[in-house]
Order: structure tokens, then sequence, then C-alpha cells
């Protein structure tokens, strides 16, 4: 389908109908991870390390496996032993060696929370007092939290494999982007600033713990229901780490109470699949959230310098930026993104993005909203402040100088087609917050954000049902409203009214391969195998009004959900709506239905602007967020209130990691704050409504323009936070989160 | 497996013969927002839990010739919306009514926020400004003891075996007296207080203060009756040589730990600034009475 360049000519897409899963999710009905019991369903409950590192010198589960109601009790030797490196999985390289060693460790434990051993019974309370009774003897060994602590000479190392220029080492590797010469750049620039920044460890906080129900039949044949980011991801992943056919696996989407990239990953998977091959039972496992926190993904935390220069005029003559990024207790923190992200709104010469990954005794990272991205973004954006500052500009006219264009060179390689960061730019400037008086102790601060938004492997099915109505299936599990999003593109290129079409998400044996949901990649990759789908449908429906009518097919044409004869010469037909076609479609060649499986390219950049005002008690240190505004380019939004839901959603988990959330960790490596007391994540009451501003510069790639919304929304925050506090207290932030007690020893630094 | 039992007992001495008669540990009920998240934790594992409810008085509030009787298991809900406590303590009720969100009001109480014996409850400090006095019933009879004498460490109080809370007692504030309570926290609701102070003042005719009571939370094992903060105002007008007093005696008073709520500066610096900003609030609140 070609790329619908007027607006006005779209029917459904850009309105805001219920989304279908609204009813089930609002009345408690919806089935999410924990919801669904299979007949004899065992509890499962995993082991897990009290120690941030050690040796595992024996297992003795006898006494657990002698308590009344235990079936059974898996540890790594029921797992086996997997040689391979790193393996393509869906949009990336994983190691599964790696990943298995993640879900239940083997030989030595890496961090607190670590699962070392798992038991089913057929209670709860029998479950856990089975756990401590399985006795586990351990060699503690020196434990290392801090990325910098894990770089210097002789830390603790986490693993024999990891060599660093051919010595061992805690890092995994370094990566480098570069475009002309930096340090030339800077040397020619007028105006320097430097900085150095840090970032903490920050949970995604989804509200659904993990949770799975698994049944193995003596036959092989598996069933998993779970809540993830991907159903196929679950299939592979559980296939590789356990050595089990694929075909044998079907995994089932439950609802899912959030992700945020957290669900991209196997944890409990695995372990209820071998608790219930060894317990010839369905076993059901849900992580509490002290487990979610101790031992599930959070992002990277690290630590970074940058440097900017330019010329009196504003122009950047030369960047860099040098990041340690925490991976957790194995490789895979999100550097490479982040030395991506970095830059890529400016339109430079010379830029140099460097960055380690880095092994320490922490949980190891998962996905975050725009991995990496949000982390570079604080110490660029903060810089960008720093710059405007020294070169007396408005920040905003100093990133429209510097602004990435269409032909653009990106450091990371792309030249950019068409990107919307000026009119985002434009918007951000032009909205009456950005001139709005501010009082006393108060501040306002912006910065921008940059995410690819990508494509890949999607696949969706178009079926016309007997009256007419249609079914909408897709491999996506549904985050962000994506049903809804489905439907409405396939009611755009049907004709037909958006009630008219009912949305699902398939099970892993009834669709075909489907990426994971994540990357902002669903609307876009998922939603064009919608669009392929629904046309080759159209196509179908045409040729059989063409064989009731008896002329040619391309003597048809669909129009508002009827087939109509193209012109005066194909002859003197009535429409034929849909539902009479359906209705006629036994006589006509059987069913008609559609499934399209694509690798979608062509994904669109996406940018946005974030302006943030604060207030600082100055006596306190506490930030109240007054105002908020974001700013986003999204292509066209399928659905706006959804897509602000998005930017909505984005802002506020950006402002959390600015104002108050970490990982605290205790001085023996234990995790100090597991639990939402005091892992703080933003409270409505601590918010004011976020003003989303949708700017639609469309990707053509795209029949419908979109580009992709959930990603970018977060990278602005922390640097907008703390551009924002700036302006208030005349003191910057360099290290997050920008508390209470550290803004206010800030204030009184300056004093 | 443990086995735990409920009871919920209709009067005081039924109530009384359970708990003084449990083998292992026996645990008062009233609203169980500490309670009931503490046994899902695993924190207590009690083997009988006896709930309150059930004892007629127990919930309510009555105003006598004295001032106020609040029933023990009363929750923050209902003590908030009774408009003469709001009028005679607006700092006890506001206390009261920052503990947790309007779900956690329906439930939770004073004796509860209490006799949990956490350092930074919330009702407690302008409880204890107020003069209150628990009304303690037990295997040996009724004894009234200051709300200020009931907590004795962190999660332990002076209660003995078989012994609860029937009621609180508030006397009739004065003419021009009243109180304030403010808290610390890094969020606006749903936190822990990081310090928390309550202030009761009486002025005379010309708003001179002639009784003060100073109270901070969360900057000691218990909390803290800063007599040195209410020297320090008592005879003024709460000028700002008086407040800059106050701040100082408040912070000197402070003997807190680090911990992933606070650091030892932080706590100290914000006991000297809430003591400062509740005095002010109930000041304006006495004067204006
Ligand atoms: C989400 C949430 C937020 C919270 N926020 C706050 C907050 O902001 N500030 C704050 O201070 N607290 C907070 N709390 C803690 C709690 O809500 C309060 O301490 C509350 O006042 C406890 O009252 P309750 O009636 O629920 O006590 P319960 O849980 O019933 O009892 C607490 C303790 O007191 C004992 N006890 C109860 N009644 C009596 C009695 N009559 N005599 C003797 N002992 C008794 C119990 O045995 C138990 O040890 C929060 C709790 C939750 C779950």
């Amino acid at each position: 389908m070609n790329f619908v360049a007027n607006k006005s000519e779209l029917k459904v897409v850009g309105t805001r109908p219920v989304r279908p899963d609204g009813i089930d999710k609002v009345t408690g009905k919806a089935m999410f991870g924990a919801d669904l019991t299979m007949a004899g369903t065992l509890t499962g409950k995993v082991l897990r390390s009290p120690h941030a590192h050690a040796r595992i010198v024996a297992i003795d589960a006898s006494k657990a496996l002698a308590l009344p109601g235990v079936k059974a009790v898996i540890t790594a030797a029921d797992f086996p032993e997997i040689s391979s490196e790193e393996a393509a999985a869906g949009d990336g390289a994983v190691n599964f060696r790696h990943m298995a060693h993640n879900v239940l460790a083997r030989d030595k434990v890496l961090y607190e929370g670590h699962a070392v051993a798992a038991v089913a019974a057929t209670s709860q309370a029998i479950a856990d007092a089975a756990a401590a009774l399985i006795e586990i003897t351990y060699e503690v060994l020196p434990f290392v939290i801090d990325v910098e602590a894990a770089m210097a000479d002789g830390a603790p190392l986490l693993h024999d494999d990891i060599k660093y220029n051919g010595k061992p080492s805690n890092i995994t590797k370094r990566v480098e982007f570069k475009l002309g010469d930096a340090d030339a750049g800077l040397a020619e620039a007028d105006v320097v600033v430097e900085g150095r920044y840090e970032t903490t460890a920050v949970h995604q906080g989804y509200i659904e713990p993990h949770a799975v129900i698994a049944s193995v039949n003596p036959d092989g044949q598996t069933q998993i229901f779970a809540s993830s980011q991907g159903q196929f991801m679950i299939r592979q992943y559980v296939s590789k780490i356990l050595a089990m056919d694929i075909a044998n696996i079907r995994v089932t989407p439950a609802e899912i109470g959030g992700g945020f990239g957290g669900k991209t990953l196997v944890y409990l998977e695995p372990l209820a699949v071998a608790l219930s091959r060894k317990a010839g039972k369905p076993v059901k496992m849900v992580m509490n959230r002290e487990e979610v926190f101790r031992a599930t993904g959070p992002t990277s935390g690290g630590v970074m310098t940058v440097k900017i220069g330019a010329k009196k005029d504003g122009t950047i003559t030369g960047a860099t930026i040098d990041i340690a990024l925490q991976a957790g207790a194995f490789p895979g923190s999100p550097v490479a993104p982040a030395c991506m992200c970095a830059f890529a709104c400016y339109d430079l010469k010379n830029v140099r993005a460097s960055g380690f990954d880095v092994v320490s005794n922490r949980s190891k990272i998962a996905a975050y909203r725009a991995p990496g991205a949000p982390i570079s973004a604080f110490g660029v954006e903060s810089a960008m402040d720093d710059l405007a500052t020294k070169l007396g500009m408005d920040p905003i006219a100093l990133r429209e100088k510097n602004a990435a264009k269409a032909g653009t060179k990106a450091a990371y390689g792309p030249v950019f087609p068409e990107i919307g960061f000026e009119q985002v730019l434009e918007a951000a400037k032009s909205h009456p917050h950005w001139s709005a008086p501010l009082g006393p102790n108060q501040g306002r601060g912006v910065a921008t954000g940059f995410w690819f938004n990508i494509g890949g492997d999607s696949s969706a099915s178009v079926f016309v049902n007997e009256d007419g109505t249609i079914s909408v299936v897709s491999g996506s599990p549904d985050i962000g409203g994506s049903r809804a999003s489905m439907a409405m593109m396939a009611a755009e290129v049907l004709g037909v009214p958006y009630e008219k079409v009912r949305p699902i998400v398939g099970d892993t044996a009834q669709i075909g391969i489907t990426g994971m949901t994540g990357g902002s990649r669903v609307t876009f990759a998922t939603g064009m195998a919608t669009v392929q789908a629904a046309e080759k449908v159209v196509d179908e429906l045409k040729k059989r009004a063409a064989m009731i009518w008896d002329i040619s097919p391309e003597a048809v044409d669909w129009k508002d959900g009827e087939a109509v004869p193209a012109g005066a010469n194909a002859g003197g037909f009535d429409p034929m709506p849909l539902a009479a076609i359906a209705a006629k479609a036994g006589k006509t060649g059987g069913p008609i239905g559609s499934e399209v499986s694509i690798n979608a390219q062509g994904a669109g950049a996406g940018f946005g602007a974030h302006i943030c005002d604060v207030e600082v008690d100055p006596e306190t240190g506490f930030v109240k967020v007054l105002r908020y505004t974001a700013v986003q380019d999204v292509g066209r939004a399928i659905h706006p209130s959804y897509v602000e839901g998005q930017i909505q959603g984005g802002a506020v988990q950006g402002i959390g990691w600015a104002l108050n959330e970490e990982y605290l960790y205790d001085k023996n490596g234990r995790m100090d704050n597991a639990g939402f007391l005091d892992y703080r994540v933003p409270v409505a009451s601590d918010l004011p409504m976020i003003e989303a501003v949708v700017v639609e510069v469309p990707n053509k790639r795209h029949p419908f323009g979109v580009r992709g919304v959930g990603e970018v929304p977060i990278i602005p925050p922390l640097a907008a936070v703390g551009n924002a506090i700036k302006a208030a207290i005349g003191v910057r932030m360099h290290s997050l989160p920008m508390s209470p007690p550290k803004i206010l020893a800030a204030i009184d630094g300056k004093a | 497996m443990p086995r735990l039992s409920y009871a919920a007992p209709a009067s005081v001495p039924d109530a009384i013969k359970l708990l003084a008669g449990a083998e292992g540990l026996a645990k008062v009920l009233s609203g169980g927002t500490d309670l009931l998240v503490q046994l899902r934790s695993g924190r207590t594992r009690p083997e009988l839990i006896v709930d309150t409810k059930k004892i007629p008085g127990i919930i309510g509030i009555r105003e006598t010739e004295d001032g106020f009787v609040i029933g023990a298991a009363t929750s923050g809900a209902e003590i908030g919306e009774n408009a003469a406590l709001v009028a005679a303590y607006p700092g006890v009720v506001e206390g009261t009514n920052l503990i947790g969100s309007t779900q956690v009001q329906g439930r939770a109480s004073l004796a509860g926020n209490l006799c949990n014996a956490s350092p930074a409850a919330d009702s407690v400090p302008a409880l204890i400004a107020a003069g209150a006095v628990a009304v303690v019933v037990g295997p040996n009879g009724q004894r009234n003891v200051p709300v200020g004498q009931i907590v004795i460490a962190p999660g332990r109080t002076s209660l003995a075996k078989g012994e609860f809370i029937l009621e609180f007692h508030l006397p009739k504030p004065k003419a021009k007296q009243s109180d304030a309570y403010l808290r610390f926290i890094p969020r606006t609701e749903m936190d822990i207080a990081v310090v928390g102070c309550g202030v009761n003042l009486t002025l005379d005719a010309n708003g001179v203060i002639t009784a003060a009571c100073i109270v901070l939370g969360a900057v000691a094992p218990t909390q803290v009756v800063v007599e040195a903060a209410a020297k320090a105002i008592i005879g003024t007008k709460l000028d700002d040589a008086a407040l800059a007093a106050l701040d100082a005696a408040a912070r000197a008073a402070c003997n807190p730990i680090t911990d992933k709520r606070g650091t030892i500066e932080f706590r100290t610096k914000i006991a000297g600034v809430l003591a400062r900003r509740a005095a002010k609030i109930a000041y304006d609140r006495a004067g204006a009475r």
C-alpha cells in the first residue's frame, strides 16, 4: 500500500475509539500471568542466593524432598550445559549460556537474589518451607557493585572467561562510534564544556510481577502461559535453555501488566517447565516484588564524561562521550545504543562516542524503554545546557542551530531521511509553556532525545467472518494499546467501522513468528503486516465481486467497505458491501482471509523535546515538578490517546529516574530497598498533568506514516529536570537521583 | 506447618483473657495496615491474632467535659471527619491523616500507629505534644499512660503481656492553644517520614507564647520531646531570633541514624526546618482561636 499523504483521507486512523481490551481489564476479568490454573497445579518457589558473590560448594535437597507435598526440586544439574556462545535471537545476539546461568546459577552465584534451586509443592506454604530446607554450602567470595570499582585493577572477577586487552577483566567489551575528528573539532572551538555524570540502576517497575504456569506432558508437548513481551521469545529461549524442540512448546501470551523492556527475558519460564517435567504436573510460579527487584533486570547505571565545543555562534565543532555502563552479572549493558543515541539529535562533523560494558555483582540488567539512550542523554543534554549558558544562548536556539535534519549523517552510520527534529524544536519554542513566567525558587529546563524506532519480524492475519465482521490476529503482545491500533489500521484499509474489527494477540501456534514488543516497533512493523494482510483481503474481496459480476478483477475498485465497478465501462452494478461478499464466500472459492509475515524495514527515527518547570525548596532540597510539556514527532498517531499515554508514561518514568529512583546496596552487597516503599517511583500526587504535544512528520515508509512512540519520551526527562533544577538553584547536579539530600548538600555547598 | 488462630472477642475481659492466656506470640489487631503487611512478609509470626474491633466503644470519638475520647481502633478517615476534633486539634488530625492513602485511612488507627512503635509514626508526635493519654487495659486492671511513655524502642512498647490500649484521652484545649504537624518525605504521599515534627503552643492575649511542646519523630530510636526547643520560644512572639533558637534546639536534640531513608546530616537539618515551620503554623492557628 502506498503512503497516504493526505490525512483527511483517513477515516479511522487518527480517531480515539475505546480499546478492545479495556472492559476485561477494568472489570478484573483479564487473564494476567498469575490468573490461569490447571487441574493439579503445583506451586513453584525459587531459592535465591543471600550472597553477592559465592562459589556453590554443595547442594543438599534431601530434607526438602522428604517434606510431604514436595514434588520436585531442580538445580543447575537439571539443565543441559550449553556450550554455544552467542546466537542470533530475534532482534539481537543473545548468549544462551549466560542466560541459562542467570536463570539458575551453575558453580557460582553472582548476585544476591540469583536463583540457585527451585522447588514445586502442593501449596505455597509447603514450597516456602521446602525452599528453606534446601541446604547450600557456599564459599563466600569478595564482591564488587560499583562500575568503576569493577573496572579497577585487582577487582574481584566474576567470570573466568572474560578478558579485556588479553587480561582477565570485568570489562566485557568496548564500543566506539565516530565521525570526523572529534579532538580536532574540540580544538577549533571557542567555548568548551566538560562534565562527568553518574546515573544509577533503575527498575522498570512494572506493576505485574513475573508470572508463569507451565505444563509438560510425557510426550514432550509443553504449554506455557506467561506474561511477557514476546511469546515467541519465551518459546525460543526455553527451547535453547532446556534443549527442547520448538514445535513441542506452545506459549500463550497472558495480558501483560507492564514490561517496559523488563519482560524481554526469561526468568521463571525455564524453571517452571523443568519442574513440571520432573513433577509430571503443571507448575505455577509468581514472583513477589522483592524478587522482582533483586533478581530481575533493572537498567544500567553508569558514569560518563561529556565534552562539547562550539563556535561563538553556537555551531558545535566537536563532541565526545566516554561512558561505562553496568551490565549486571553477565555481559550485555545497552552501551552501544547509549553511544549511538548520545549525539544523534545533532548535525555534527566531528564526534566520538565510546563505552565500556562492565559486569559486577548486581542482577543482570534488562532492557528499559530506549535502552541506554536516557543515560547518555543525561550527560549530553546537561552539557548542552551548560554550553548554552556559557554562550549566552537560548537553549532551544542552540539546539536549532545544530539540529539533525534530512541528509544529516549520524555518528552511528546512517544518513537521516526526512525527520522531525526541527519541527519538534519549533513546537517547543512556540508553546506557551516556554515563555510562561516563573516565580521565586523556580526554574525551567529543556532537553531533547532521539530513538531509532525499529522494524523486524512481524506477523498478522486478517479473517473475514461469515457476517462480514473482521478478526485480526497479531503476534505482538499488547502493552500500549496495539490491539486497538491493529484493528484501526485494518478497518481503515477494509473501509469498515472500527467496531466491526476485533483483534487478538495469537499464541505461538496461531500466528507466524513475531519479534518482541519493544523498541517502539509494533505499531510500525506489526502494523505494516496487518495493513498488508488487510490489503490482500481487499484484493480477494474484489476478486470475489468480479466473479459474482462476471467482470475482470481489474474492473473492480474497493471504496468505503464496498466493491464498486471501477468505471462506466465495467458495468452498471450496485456497490456490493463486504458483508454481501462474505455471505457468498462459500460459493465463490471459500473463506476469505490472509496471513502476512514480514521483516519490516524502513523504521523512522523519533525525536522529542521536553520542557520542565520545577520549584526547589531551598531549605529541604525538595523538588516539585510544576509543569511539564513533552513534544514528540511520532510520524502519525494511529490512536492519539494511546500515543499521548505513551508520551506521558515515558515522561513520568524519566522524572522518577531523575528525582528519586535508585538501587541501594548495603555493605554486604545486598539490595537495601527492594520494595516500592523505599524504591521511590513517582506517585500520582507528585506530578502535574503531563502535557503531550504530538508532532506529525510522517514516516513515508509506513502506509499511515507511523514512526513509533514508546521509547523517546523517557530520554529527555533526566536532563530536562536537571536543567530546571540548575535554573532554580544555580547548581548543576551531576549525579542521579537528584534527591533532596543531594540537592540540599549542593545548595549548602554553593553558599 | 505452624498454625495461626484468629479471635474477635466482643468484650474487654474476653480480649484480655485471650491475650493473657496465649502460649506463643499474641498480637492485637486494629486496622491491620501494619500487622497484616508484617504477617505476609514473615516479619512477625504470631500464633494468635486478637481483633479488637468488635469491642464496644473501641471505634468512635466522644467529646466530654474534659476533652475528647478517641477509641483505639478508630480509623484515620473517621478522625478526619470529626469537625470538633479537627477544630480543637488540627495538628493531631493532620498527622493522622498523613498516614498512607485514602484506602489505608479507612483502616489505620491511632493505637496501631503508636504500638507499631516506629520512630517515624506520623500521628505520634502531635499526640505527645497534645498531652494525650492512653487508657491501657490488661489482666491487672486499667492504667492511664501518657502516650510518650508507650514506645520504649523501635518495635517495642511498655505494654505487658495481655495489655492493650482501649482509648485515648485528649484534654480540652485552652483559649489560645493549637497545634501543627509536618513531616518530610521525598515524595508527596505513600512514604515514611524522614523527619516529623509536632508542635503544640498556647499564647496569651498579646500573642506571647506561654506554653509549648515540640516533639520530633524519626530522628532518634523513639519520638523526642525537645524541652530546650520549648524553652527557646516560651515568652516570645515567635520572632526570627526565637525561630533561630528553636531551629538550633531541634537540631541539637537529634540522634538519628544514616539509613536508606536519610543521612544524619540531612535528618538533623530538616528537623530544624520543620520545627520552625510547624511552630509558625501552630502559632497562627493559636492566634486565630
Ligand atoms: C501503604 C501504607 C502506607 C502507610 N503510610 C504510613 C504513613 O504515611 N505514616 C505512618 O505513620 N504509617 C504509615 N503506614 C503504617 C500504618 O498504616 C500505620 O502505622 C497505622 O496507623 C497502623 O494502624 P492499624 O490500625 O492498621 O494497626 P495494626 O496493623 O492493626 O497494628 C499495628 C501494631 O499495633 C498493635 N496494636 C494494634 N492495636 C493495638 C491496641 N489497641 N493496643 C495495643 N497494640 C495494638 C498491633 O499488634 C501491631 O503490632 C502505612 C502502611 C501502609 C500499608
